[in-house]
């Protein structure tokens, strides 16, 4: 730990500076002392009724720096998408702060992260890193099937690096079977059992592409493996997640799809979801299409048109709703990859489970979903999490596969407002821990990265933090009613919006519509305490006629 | 009646627009005011009823092996695509449908409710402009009401009673009535209560051309500016873009000269004319009507309709007046043209900004009735509601609705009415139901004798406000009050889906927030009764003399 800080402070070139003045979109301009920790750019007025600014350096994505004399102007741009100025006096200083800024933001080491320095201030009343485990998640399909089992082929990580020890796959499989399947699916991503839907039987899973290559290797166990979880009579669906074109390409790169001559059970339909590097590009043009200055409708529309951002949502929710249909309309198994099958795979799999499944679309419900089909599953967060919108430098893995996942999330809560149990504040909180968090749960890549850094040991789980009252009530939705009922989205132009919660959030006052919110969940309580009162004092009278017989006489 | 070929055709498929492979299969019947689609589906009572007189185009389009589409376009923007499956049929209902459309008489004079004369005649008494006056302090030591436009002498497009400055004597109001096309004079909108003295004035262009001046336009602009004694200057907003006011001028028309008036301030604001603004709601509309767009088409296809960026250019000028009379206390004469399309939009979209009154139900029936109907917006020619020239034809009202939508997205708690309010006046802008709408202006209802013989719109609207109240608004919610700071960055603008896709059911929210509040609401009233009538009898144990 000691050298560590000593390496911290050996990065910090200044600790602190005063007058520094800090501007932020709709709030008060605050001038404060500017301190540099750590992990933290903290500046504080020393004043009451101030808000102080408290930033994690990993949450800064990029800074600029330019002067005007000897006065030194900081833009720091944040991966959660807020832009702030600093102004200091002094050039030597403002370098000194800049280039700290820089330093500390762009650390590399996975053990030098906040999480691992972290100390809940709060009362842990569950341990989140406990709530979702795979065998408990593995009693609720026990009950509904026995068709499966839990497999521990993999608990040293050996055969799929990107897969959780424990997974779900057909009851009459042995693991020396999943061996052989393991060697013929991209990155050793053997099909394994995603969701069960109880009202038909029907399963979804998911895997890596088959490594069939230019020359059409052949698998029989995984043949043998994905037919199991047919129906006699029945065909299944496979939904590969990438346009023809590209998944012929593939092959040249030893991948490929499967054949129908192979798979004459299964009908093939490809969808053309983004790979990870055009979706940052994506990404990245519709912040700046949100930040243009120019006030020109012609502009603004036709950025946002560039940006293809709203054309990716649509694309992942068609693609989702196919599966949707597959297994609830047409009474058939789906399996679900693309390349890798931790991206696309991913927002497929997971989105399918919200329309289908009630139980996702719940506060632990969706929890446990996040937690299984992207953490559990081997989505890289720690690589496609690295940088944002304002990166300067070259992404590399980078990409907002998750964001994406959370804004599809966010149209269907949209069109569906009183079937959520959370609200959009718990979607936007997902993003920011996703990017930048004092808690362990996004660190790592895989399960295998997680064990391996014992981030349960070191680290705070988002789960623990959020699963508290005090938290829940904020992320709570007060319009919700249960509706066990299969959602359907509609993914017409028109019914897809943009995130504003996300991409306009530091860009307009939000003010009228948080007042909105409020007034909603005042008239939403006004009625539950009148409620109450009624039925206290129908309880009374009640008492009250039962004591004095008497008054039962007119 | 004669116009009916043919009054019934049975196994038609009416298509959803969105998937052509869904489809209902029934009746067809064509009746004097209604064309009907009864659904014949065992155990479903479907009916969809298309008012002729909402009926924009009917074409027939070329038979295809499953029968003959029929393709029925309506001003609400309904669209119907029947199959028919007998050519003949099909011919016949579509020669009957293009005629029942070309109505002879308007539907306001047959339509009769269940109503008796006197009700009738008390729906017209429900709305009273002058009262609205009253509420602004008016008649006041600063604007008084001038009897000179009675019988409609000086301007026959304007209303009779018109509030103008209290040191305009009438030969000033009719030398200034001449200066300005169609004698459109310099007249009161909106006084801003007592506390302000800034008010919203309205005209039509000066007659200028290249040089021409006019004593009693100046005199009469003096006047305005005299009714305001906290500022020594006013603001004149020429709504249009500068290019059409200078080409104005060659034919004789055009703008304020800032040298001939003494202390104003002279401003284009930039707003288009009424055929950019019908076609680019044409282009809009086929965009809607594409069949499973791409994200990128649709986008594309807005941005070039330009509708969005006229939206702007209409809010951009309403706050730049509302800023101008609430925060600088300066005056403001609007006008574009003729100042009764562009002007009417600026002067309502101020109005809606400025008070919160006009963002009440009732507030904004009065808005509509002062700035459009009494001032003489051309609903008859604007609205196609008979035969005329295309080119007179102009979404103008579409986009003042779409303008206040477009604030009560922003502000949720500051507007008592509803989204389906404005959806069911613009229904009824178009639908001739109602006599408000009908000709072009006060002296033309009068002629057709409108206040005898039609309802009113706005009673019936009253009647039913529990269908049309935002549960969000609470007139003492801080957003409720004062000046409405919107925003105009392009952002901010969103499709309307509510209206231009109105009939696509499957594109709106498949739960309504506003629904689920309303019940609540309306629990929580009877909560309430219960509540104290519990307390009561609760009351009535504790008087009762212990045993």
């Amino acid at each position: 730990m000691l050298l560590y800080i000593m390496e911290f402070a050996e990065l910090i070139k200044t600790p602190r500076v005063d007058g520094v003045v800090l501007h932020r979109p709709f709030m008060p301009t605050v001038e404060g002392t500017l301190c540099l920790t750590g992990h933290h750019l903290i500046l504080s007025s020393r004043q009451d009724n101030t808000e102080e600014l408290w930033l994690l350096h990993s949450n800064i994505d990029s800074i600029e720096k330019r002067f005007v004399g000897s006065l030194g102007h900081i833009t720091v741009k944040c991966k959660d998408l807020r832009v702030i100025q600093l102004e200091i006096t002094g050039m030597e200083e403002c370098l000194n702060i800049a280039s700290s800024i820089e330093a500390l933001s762009t650390l590399d080491l996975v053990s030098l992260m906040y999480p691992f320095f972290y100390r809940p201030m709060f009362e842990v009343i569950e341990d989140g890193w406990n709530s979702f485990l795979p065998q408990n998640a593995f009693k609720d399909l026990e009950s509904m099937t026995d068709e499966w089992r839990l497999s521990e082929v993999n608990k040293d990580f050996s055969l799929c690096p990107s897969y959780p020890p424990l997974v779900a796959v057909p009851k009459d499989f042995d693991d020396e079977t999943l061996k052989k399947v393991a060697t013929f699916r991209h990155g050793g991503r053997f099909p394994v059992l995603s969701y069960y839907h109880k009202k038909n039987g029907m399963v979804m899973m998911r895997a890596g592409q088959p490594l069939t290559g230019t020359n059409g290797r052949r698998c029989k166990e995984d043949e043998k493996l994905i037919n199991a979880t047919l129906r006699p009579g029945k065909r299944g669906y496979i939904i590969d997640t990438r346009a023809i074109n590209v998944a012929q390409q593939a092959k040249a790169r030893g991948g490929g799809f499967e054949l129908e001559a192979n798979y004459p059970q299964w009908r093939r339909i490809h969808k053309a979801i983004e790979r990870y590097n055009v979706l940052q590009e994506s990404l990245i043009k519709l912040v700046e299409a949100c930040n243009d200055q120019s006030h020109s409708m012609d502009r603004w529309l036709s950025k946002l048109e560039a940006s293809n951002w709203q054309t990716n949502v649509k694309e992942i929710l068609t693609t989702a709703c196919l599966a949707a249909q597959c297994i609830d309309r047409e009474g058939a198994s789906v399996l679900v990859h693309g390349t890798e099958g931790t991206d696309s795979t991913l927002q497929v799999t997971s989105l399918a489970q919200i329309i289908l499944d009630p139980g996702c679309r719940t506060v632990k419900g969706f929890q446990s979903l996040v937690e299984r089909e992207w953490l559990q599953a081997g989505h890289p967060f720690q690589q496609r999490c690295a940088q944002s919108a304002f990166s300067n430098s070259k992404p590399r893995h980078e990409a907002p596969v998750f964001l994406l996942f959370l804004d599809c999330v966010w149209q269907i809560l949209r069109q569906f407002p009183c079937s959520f149990e959370f609200n959009e504040s718990f979607l936007v909180l997902l993003f920011e821990h996703a990017y930048a968090s004092q808690f362990g749960t996004f660190l790592g890549n895989s399960a295998a990265e997680r064990a391996r850094l014992c981030l349960p040991e070191k680290t705070v789980s988002l789960w623990s933090w959020v699963n508290r009252p005090q938290e829940l009530e904020r992320l709570t939705n007060p319009l919700y009613e249960p509706n066990s009922l299969v959602i359907w989205p509609s993914v017409a132009p028109q019914s897809l919006l943009l995130w504003e919660g996300v991409f306009l959030r530091w860009n307009r006052s939000s003010k009228c519509l948080d007042e909105a919110y409020e007034e909603m969940v005042h008239i939403i309580e006004y009625n539950k305490e009148l409620q109450t009162k009624v039925n206290s004092l129908r309880r009374q009278l009640a008492q009250l006629e039962t004591e004095d017989p008497l008054l039962h006489t007119p | 009646m004669e116009h009916i070929r043919l009054p019934k055709v049975e196994n038609v498929k009416l298509l959803d627009r969105i998937s052509h492979r869904r489809r209902r299969v029934g009746t067809l019947y064509l009746t004097a005011t209604h064309t009907i689609f009864v659904e014949s589906e065992a155990g479903v009572r479907n009916e969809t009823w298309v008012l002729h007189s909402l009926v924009c185009s009917v074409d027939k389009l070329a038979a295809t092996p499953s029968g003959c589409p029929l393709l029925i376009h309506c001003k609400n923007f309904q669209v119907l695509h029947f199959i028919i499956s007998k050519e003949q049929e099909c011919h016949d209902i579509h020669l009957s449908l293009q005629r029942l459309s070309h109505y002879d008489e308007l539907y306001c004079f047959s339509y009769k409710p269940n109503v008796d004369e006197k009700e009738r005649r008390q729906e017209w008494d429900f709305l009273d402009l002058k009262a609205d006056y009253s509420r602004m302090g008016l008649p006041s030591s600063l604007w008084k009401l001038s009897p000179v436009n009675q019988h409609y002498k000086v301007s026959d497009t304007y209303p009779a009673d018109l509030f103008v400055p209290e040191s305009a004597t009438p030969p000033v109001i009719v030398g200034s009535s001449k200066f300005r096309s169609r004698g459109r004079f310099p007249a009161l909108s909106c006084a801003q209560g007592e506390s302000h003295t800034a008010a919203i004035c309205r005209s039509s262009q000066p007659l200028s051309g290249f040089s021409a001046r006019c004593l009693e336009d100046e005199q009469m602009l003096e006047a305005i500016l005299r009714s305001n004694p906290c500022s020594d200057f006013m603001y004149v907003v020429d709504t249009r873009p500068k290019l059409n006011a200078i080409a104005n001028r060659a034919a004789g028309k055009g703008y304020e000269n800032e040298d001939n008036y003494s202390n104003i301030k002279f401003q284009f604001v930039g707003i288009e004319n009424i055929h950019v603004m019908r076609n680019s709601q044409q282009k809009m509309l086929e965009v809607c009507e594409l069949r499973s767009p791409s994200m990128s088409d649709f986008l594309e296809g807005l941005e070039s309709s330009g509708w969005l960026k006229h939206i702007k250019a209409v809010l951009d000028a309403g706050i730049f007046i509302a800023k101008a009379v609430a925060e600088e206390g300066v005056s403001v004469l609007i006008h574009c043209s003729d100042g009764w399309d562009r002007t009417s939009q600026v002067c309502s979209v101020a109005c809606v900004l400025l008070d919160p009154y006009y963002r009440t139900l009732r507030g904004f029936m009065v808005l509509i009735e002062k700035d459009w109907v009494s001032f003489g917006h051309k609903f008859s020619h604007r609205c196609k509601h008979v035969v005329g020239d295309p080119k007179e034809v102009s979404p103008i009202i579409d986009q003042l609705l779409e303008c206040v939508w477009q604030l009560m997205e922003q502000f949720p708690c500051a507007f008592e009415f509803n989204e389906r309010f404005l959806i069911t006046i613009h229904n009824h802008f178009y639908s001739c139901q109602f006599g408000n709408f009908i000709g072009n202006n006060q002296r033309e209802r009068i002629e057709l004798r409108v206040h005898e013989r039609t309802h009113s719109l706005w009673s019936y609207l009253w009647a039913n406000r529990t269908d049309y109240t935002n549960p969000l608004y609470r007139p003492n919610h801080s957003q409720t009050q004062g000046l409405l700071r919107a925003s105009t960055s392009p952002y901010s603008f969103k499709f309307w889906k509510g209206l231009y896709n109105r009939f696509d059911h499957g594109m709106h929210p498949r739960q309504s927030v506003e629904d689920y509040l309303r019940a609540i609401q309306e629990e929580t009233q009877q909560l309430e009764e219960q509540l104290s009538s519990h307390t009561q009898v609760g009351q009535g144990y504790a008087d009762l003399p212990q045993a």
